[in-house]
């Protein structure tokens, strides 16, 4: 092998220490070519909430959704950002952490001066950028494919979107967890996922649902962000219930990442 | 001695298996220190804690003078690390892999600098997928060396690789030493420890069976001489063996095996006999002992203890 660069800088040259930024960074950059070379993950993340939105749309229009002031476009935009959020991000994430590990890359990345938290958000950077850019896009096509008013609240949908980002970076980990292959990865994700789109108001809005249904329903870990994306979109929040749903989505992100602390295995399971 | 790692009364265990079972050792700043072992003798158990991946159920570990474990933000910087087993994203370059390893390292080399070191400049635009075993493990290396770590540990650092590049990487170690990095390495191949180490423990069942420098844990062992009388000569005719130092031997046909802790003597009254004799010795082998064989009588010996 070739002769050897000291193994330390000589002493008058500053050795540049690493920062929590630029070590995410690295991680985003080379995750995001790994997305991008994924054509199920790309697929998955970029055609499904299009179509979700396309096939929702006869059971929106069935909707009663008199005295509920809501409308199709109310209804069916924020649930397909909420859509965007989940296969980009929360999908993604399980399989993308059940990857990693079972490929001994995050036992391997564990060694290094990266810390625990930075490697799992550090890999989530691209899935966010993703969802959030096609969250975007989706908004402003749907906007003008259903003749809908732009966002009453535009604040509320920020809120809402960027606490979502962090609520399912959380379950994707906290999910994978749970999950012992990269194959038991295509199954795990659908429990929450189910259970969020039909009781979370993704596309049948909680206004509609009957009394214990709504009560329960509001509950759920991603309904305080349908809360903020919809009252993003109609601007029917108040000041004070602003803030309730945006504290009940960090506390459920909290719960999350207390579980991944607890839970999160860095190695495959032998 | 500027102490760089230093273990006191180390346990770890998993499960109710003991997997260490208190051991106590140190390595000077600049040492190359082996840690040999066989399968399960507790090798990578330690170096895990060394790293401060696991904590240690009990006994005290200091790398840098730190607490590995809990304050791993400050020693993790100064310390390269080349596991056992360890993986990169496949789906990623060679190139690609270093940099986002650099982008992760304090004063990091660049990344040209770092493949160069392990050869593998040739290969930075490969995917790891495409990668053999043995470029896969100085793709670890290459990682392990990007920040210039002080203290380096390495786990099997030539498992998988032929034998030219395991004597490249023998050399690359050597560089880096002569360059006052502390190396700390596990290996099952004898051959390395013995060209590399500066001192060694063997260690079994989670003890530290034997430490010492490499020719003090070789010399405690006995030396051996063996040949085969001719046809025309009876084993009688020896002269007498324990005079010559001896300490014990054994024949097989004319074969004569004998064991000495002095080879230069025995080996110098054996030939003076057999030119006065006028015999000649057939198949005539001298050697010292081999830290194989220390290895295995170390081993055979503890094992027979515990069946005791």
């Amino acid at each position: 092998m070739t002769t050897t660069a000291p193994a330390r800088p000589v002493a008058t040259t500053a050795t540049v220490r690493s920062g929590p930024a630029s070590r995410m960074a690295a991680l985003g950059r080379a995750e995001l070519a790994l997305l991008v070379r994924s054509k199920a993950a790309l697929v998955t993340a970029l055609v499904l909430p299009a179509t979700m939105a396309v096939s929702m749309r006869g059971l929106v229009k069935s909707l009663d959704l008199g005295g509920t002031g809501l409308s199709i476009a109310t209804v069916l935009v924020p649930g397909t950002l909420a859509m965007a959020l989940f296969f980009s991000i929360y999908t993604n994430l399980v399989g993308v952490y059940v990857t990693r590990r079972e490929s001994l890359v995050l036992k391997r990345l564990r060694t290094g001066e990266v810390r625990d938290w930075e490697i799992l958000a550090g890999g989530a950077l691209p899935a966010v950028l993703l969802a959030l850019v096609q969250c975007v896009v989706l908004a402003v096509g749907l906007t003008v494919v259903l003749d809908a008013s732009a966002p009453a609240a535009p604040h509320l949908l920020v809120l809402g979107l960027v606490t979502g980002s962090l609520l399912l970076v959380a379950c994707a980990a906290l999910t994978a967890a749970f999950t012992r292959t990269a194959e038991s990865a295509q199954l795990t994700f659908l429990p929450f996922m189910l259970v969020t789109i039909a009781g979370s108001g993704l596309f049948l809005p909680r206004e509609v649902l009957p009394g214990a249904a709504a009560d329960i329903s509001a509950w759920l870990p991603f309904s305080p962000v349908m809360d903020l994306l919809r009252g993003g979109w109609t601007g029917d929040l108040g000041f004070v219930d602003q803030g309730r749903p945006v504290l009940a989505a960090l506390a459920w992100t909290a719960v999350a990442a207390l579980g991944v602390r607890r839970w999160f295995r860095w190695s495959p399971r032998h | 001695m500027d102490t760089v790692i230093e273990t006191v009364g180390l346990r770890r265990s998993y499960r109710g298996f003991d997997a260490v079972r208190g051991i106590d050792f140190t390595v000077a700043r600049g040492e190359l220190f082996a840690l040999l072992g066989t399968n399960g003798a507790g090798k990578t158990s330690t170096l895990e804690i060394l790293e401060g991946q696991a904590t240690p159920t009990g006994g005290t570990v200091r790398v840098l003078g730190r607490d590995p474990f809990r304050e791993r933000a400050a020693v993790r910087p100064r310390i390269g690390v080349m596991l056992q087993e360890g993986g990169f994203p496949p789906e990623l370059t060679v190139l690609e892999t270093v940099r986002m390893w650099a982008g992760c390292t304090s004063g990091a080399r660049p990344a040209d600098e770092a493949l160069a070191l392990t050869n593998l400049n040739h290969r930075r635009k490969v995917r790891v997928k495409q990668l053999s075993g043995g470029e896969r493990r100085r793709l670890d290396l290459a990682l392990a060396l990007l920040g210039r770590p002080e203290v380096l540990f390495l786990d099997e650092p030539t498992t998988g690789l032929d034998a030219q590049s395991r004597r490249d990487t023998w050399e690359l170690i050597g560089e880096l030493k002569a360059q006052g990095t502390t190396v700390l390495l596990t290996t099952h191949y004898l051959e390395e420890a013995e060209q590399l180490a500066d001192r060694l423990a063997i260690m079994h069942r989670g003890l530290i069976a034997t430490t010492g420098r490499v020719a003090d844990v070789v010399a405690e062992r006995p030396s051996r001489i063996s040949f085969e009388l001719p046809g025309d000569r009876l084993l009688g005719e020896l002269p007498p063996l324990a005079p010559m130092g001896v300490t014990k031997h054994e024949t097989e046909g004319r074969t004569v095996r004998l064991e000495t802790r002095d080879l230069q003597r025995t080996a110098t009254e054996l030939l003076t006999w057999a030119q006065h004799a006028g015999v000649t010795l057939h198949a005539l082998d001298a050697r010292s002992a081999s830290l194989e064989e220390a290895f295995m009588e170390i081993a055979k010996n503890l094992d027979n203890e515990e069946t005791r």
